[in-house]
């Protein structure tokens, strides 16, 4: 029966979606990481999906091929108090955009739940194929 | 006698197939919604199910030859009609065209595919009310009460 092909190809779908979501939750908690004169502040981390096939023509599920870091410069602020200010009193911050995280964890959590529905749906429609012809 | 007893359920069971099928395909779909370059792909169901019933009454009057198929060691290889070897008559798929243009040339769009996906769950039970329904007057017919 092909339809169990689609736990596979959801449950695949929502560990990608748990991934990215697992991403962005460190890239939130790392927002104001501060780097020091040092090492070099934290840099934003972005999830890569890609397709891969499953069996059938057109059964395919998705997989975090990659984890990208973002090289863009981190935000710079003039602070000479700041114990980890450099010779020109700045202080560098990570490169995490907080707007574009909260969107990307809104995204990805949309996207588990569709995926988690389909499972239900599938689940259910398994459940009324088992029962066929049993109906007096 | 007993085939056009069995002949409406054949029927029907071809279409649970293809329903089943068409199930799965927009499972994907909706898995690659944030796959970037990934096409979302559909099939023409009535199409699919003539070619599949129109299939089925050759087979019944033995004409069709076993097909050979090419040996596969990973589940992306192909077959020589480009199916998966061993697959059962596949429907043909088509690509569906995105509604909105994205800069990842990503075409699934969600609306329409959950859309699709529970008139094809609905559809689905349909198809196995029919079933039920059959097996049912059979069962009437059989113990005769």
């Amino acid at each position: 029966m092909s339809m169990f092909k689609i736990f596979n190809v959801s449950g695949s779908a929502v560990s990608a979606q748990s991934q990215r979501l697992n991403v962005v939750a460190s890239n939130l908690a790392n927002a104001d990481t501060v780097g020091g004169p040092d090492r070099s502040p934290y840099k934003a981390r972005h999830v890569v999906f890609t397709t891969v096939p499953m069996g059938e023509v057109g059964t395919s599920g998705v997989q975090v091929t990659q984890v990208t870091e973002d090289n863009t410069p981190g935000r710079r602020v003039h602070d000479p108090k700041h114990p980890q200010a450099d010779a020109e009193g700045y202080v560098t911050y990570s490169n995490v955009n907080a707007v574009e995280e909260m969107v990307n964890m809104i995204s990805a959590s949309r996207s588990y739940q569709n995926n988690i529905e389909v499972m239900n749906t599938a689940k259910s429609l398994l459940m009324k194929t088992l029962q066929l012809g049993q109906g007096t | 006698m007993l085939n056009r007893i069995t002949d409406s359920i054949n029927f029907q069971s071809e279409a649970l197939r293809l329903r089943s099928e068409r199930q799965r395909l927009i499972a994907s779909n909706i898995a690659n919604a944030d796959t970037p370059g990934y096409q979302a792909k559909d099939f023409n169901f009535s199409a699919a199910l003539k070619d599949a019933t129109g299939a089925r009454s050759a087979a019944d009057a033995g004409l069709n030859l076993p097909r050979l198929a090419l040996q596969t060691a990973s589940p992306g290889h192909l077959a020589l009609n480009g199916q998966p070897a061993g697959s059962r008559e596949q429907p043909e798929l088509g690509y569906a065209t995105a509604s909105m243009t994205n800069l990842d040339n990503n075409s699934v769009d969600m609306d329409r595919e959950r859309a699709n996906f529970v008139d094809n769950t609905v559809r689905f039970e349909a198809t196995l009310r029919f079933i039920n329904g059959s097996v049912k007057t059979l069962n009437t017919a059989i113990t005769g009460q």
